[in-house]
């Protein structure tokens, strides 16, 4: 390595760009933290000892809202500065629009408490944080490139870093290597300055260990609740299926049977005319059955797991469909089902609303995860936000703790991601035929 | 005619070897499990086998696992492959091999007793038998796409009995035409759909399925 001075500085340049660029970053939160951190904290305080006279009760709230955007952004900062996500504390919103209801959940929510002291805090934390990198920057590039030694030369009263005031050239020149270490401490620190903010937000702004049980239980109850009615529903619709459809033709059916049978002497003609009849309601029976058992769980699933039963469904739509599966075993009964009929549902959407000609579907299995993800050639535009099916599917997947996400710009392509928590039984043994 | 089953319920295990008995087949072996099946086929070399897809032990796809085993070990072994559903999928498989002898049905199929006769006995004569539930699927994931577009609506009723793997004769009176109208019809598609005339009936199953993509 060439250590020449020119070389050094040379590498110097791009160093010192980027430790202005994080000096800038924490700059920012030095703003913040003076200026929106005070308002806040001052108009917080305002709002609730004016509770005594009653605007309180309106005031309070609002601000604690505008208080609690001012906390996610400084989170969202946290999060793309640290790359660790830190996730937002707060209760869900009261359904009712109550003046009282608002105020009830805001001061019963300890993160309203948690996010007054963090704006307090903040203000020296921040500024702290904020100007001292710089500032280190600063001087050390000050003591560097030699501005003391000009000074001393020019007569002026003046010191740096250790001497106060510089007497002499030699204390002038020490000012140099002087001005190198703050430099090097101050980039240090700026380096630091980002991990170190989103240590001391984590610390004030994460959920605390007993609100993010809260948040699971709360999201659990939720879960359970949409996958109760769900499965309801589903009874529901195989008892109204069976009941209209095979338990009618049945009935028919053996009417008919019975009917030829006591015609058999008599009018054997039309005792052949019903049999044939009877014949012809059976298959339309065991089609319906069919469909049904297709519904509740489909054969080709049982046998030949999701990987099977994709390709089979893929060999269904008219467009071309490229499956990718890696998976070394098969995940649990329930998962597999709740996949399955998540791509059902997302190849059929593919199939009658994208005009896509094709379409891709990639089963993998990573950090004790199943991952599935559904992509399509066709127009985009898909939004779950809209409600209908997208919605209906990311319920679903809840009830598993699973999560799915839509990316679907105007234009095409889409692709939907879907992450479903799940443990692989030990790979099959059974032989299995490759198709070729 | 020597037959070898395999159907793990014993109410239809026997009712397909009564009704089997009853148009003259020998049943030389009705199994009920999935390991037995391919030692019978094997052993016993059947003029065609009946085989049900889902048999114990593991109640997945055992049959169909020891029919095309058994294709691989004695090539073109004739196959009727029965099932609760059918799949493109299994269709697929069944066919790979491009040897003909090989049959895949709903067993509601079994109702129709002189069809499903039948169709065992052109399964044992070599031919394809594809089930209508099949074709139909093969036939609406092709609807749209050119040249098979082009055909006229009968000419796409025919097709589709092609691909069942049904004889001239057989589509004629089913469609209440002379067998030379469905010739007119055959040689229209397959000019259309540019394939080379086949009189052959086995092989002219196997040009109409590989065309359809199965």
């Amino acid at each position: 390595m060439d250590s020449s001075p020119a070389q050094w500085l040379r590498q110097l340049r791009p160093w010192l760009r980027r430790r202005l660029v994080d000096g800038g970053q924490a700059l920012l939160l030095a703003v913040l933290s003076t200026s929106a951190n005070i308002v806040l904290l001052v108009l917080s305080l305002l709002a609730l000892v004016f509770t005594v006279l009653g605007v309180g009760v309106f005031a309070f709230p609002a601000v604690t809202l505008a208080v609690r955007d001012l906390a996610n952004l400084n989170r969202r900062l946290a999060t793309r500065w640290s790359g660790e996500e830190i996730p937002v504390p707060y209760r869900p919103e009261p359904a009712g629009s109550g003046i009282w209801a608002h105020y009830r959940w805001v001061i019963t929510d300890p993160a309203t408490w948690r996010d007054l002291l963090w704006l307090l805090v903040s203000i020296p934390v921040g500024l702290v944080l904020g100007l001292l990198p710089l500032c280190l920057l600063a001087y050390g590039l000050e003591g560097l490139i030699g501005v003391p030694v000009l000074l001393w030369s020019l007569d002026i009263w003046y010191g740096y870093g250790a001497t106060w005031p510089i007497d002499n050239v030699f204390e002038a020149v020490l000012a140099v290597p002087q001005g190198g270490l703050v430099l090097f401490l101050g980039g240090l620190l700026g380096q630091r300055v980002q991990h170190l903010h989103a240590g001391f937000i984590r610390a004030l702004l994460a959920p605390t260990p007993r609100e993010t049980l809260n948040q699971r239980v709360r999201r659990l109850t939720e879960t359970r609740s949409d996958a109760m009615d769900a499965q309801a529903a589903e009874l529901r619709r195989i008892e109204r299926d069976l009941h209209d459809g095979a338990q009618a033709r049945l009935v028919a059916l053996s009417m008919n049977i019975g009917l030829a049978e006591a015609l058999m002497d008599r009018d054997p003609e039309t005792a052949q005319r019903l049999m044939a009849e009877a014949r012809e309601a059976s298959g339309e029976a065991l089609g319906e059955l069919r469909d049904l058992v297709r519904g509740i769980h489909p054969p080709v699933l049982a046998e030949r797991g999701l990987d099977g039963a994709v390709r089979a469904l893929a060999l269904k739509l008219p467009l071309s469909i490229e499956v990718d599966v890696e998976l070394p075993g098969r995940p649990q009964a329930p998962v597999e089902s709740a996949a399955y009929f998540a791509v059902a549902e997302l190849l059929a959407n593919v199939a009658k609303h994208s005009h896509a000609e094709h379409a891709w579907v990639r089963l993998g299995h990573s950090e004790g995860r199943l991952v599935v993800v559904v992509a399509d050639s066709g127009l985009g535009g898909a939004d779950p936000a809209a409600g209908g099916g997208l919605q209906g599917i990311e319920r679903r997947l809840a009830a598993f703790d699973g999560t799915m996400s839509v990316a679907s710009p105007p234009g095409g392509p889409t692709t939907v991601t879907m992450e479903l928590p799940c443990e692989l039984s030990s790979p099959k043994t059974s032989p299995y035929f490759e198709t070729g | 005619m020597r037959v070898v089953i395999a159907e793990d319920l014993a109410l239809l295990r026997d009712g397909i070897t009564r009704l089997l008995q009853a148009f003259d087949f020998e049943v030389v072996a009705a199994v009920d499990n999935g390991p037995a099946l391919l030692p019978a086929l094997i052993e016993q070399r059947p003029d065609v086998a009946v085989v049900d897809v889902r048999l114990p032990p593991t109640f997945t796809d055992e049959g169909l696992q020891a029919a095309i085993q058994a294709r691989v070990q004695v090539p073109g072994l004739p196959i009727l492959v029965l099932s609760q559903h059918v799949e493109q999928l299994y269709a697929r498989e069944l066919l790979a091999d491009r040897r003909g002898a090989i049959g895949y049905l709903l067993k509601d199929r079994v109702s129709n007793v002189t069809q499903f006769v039948d169709a065992v006995r052109r399964v044992a004569a070599g031919g394809t038998v594809m089930d209508p539930e099949v074709i139909g699927q093969l036939l609406a994931k092709n609807a749209g796409v050119q040249p098979l577009h082009a055909l006229t609506a009968r000419e796409r009723e025919v097709l589709g009995l092609m691909a069942e793997g049904r004889s001239n004769a057989a589509i004629a009176s089913r469609l209440f035409v002379t067998e030379k109208a469905i010739s007119k019809h055959i040689n229209g598609i397959f000019s259309k759909l540019g394939m080379p005339p086949s009189d052959d009936d086995n092989r002219r199953v196997l040009a109409v399925l590989t065309y359809l993509n199965a």
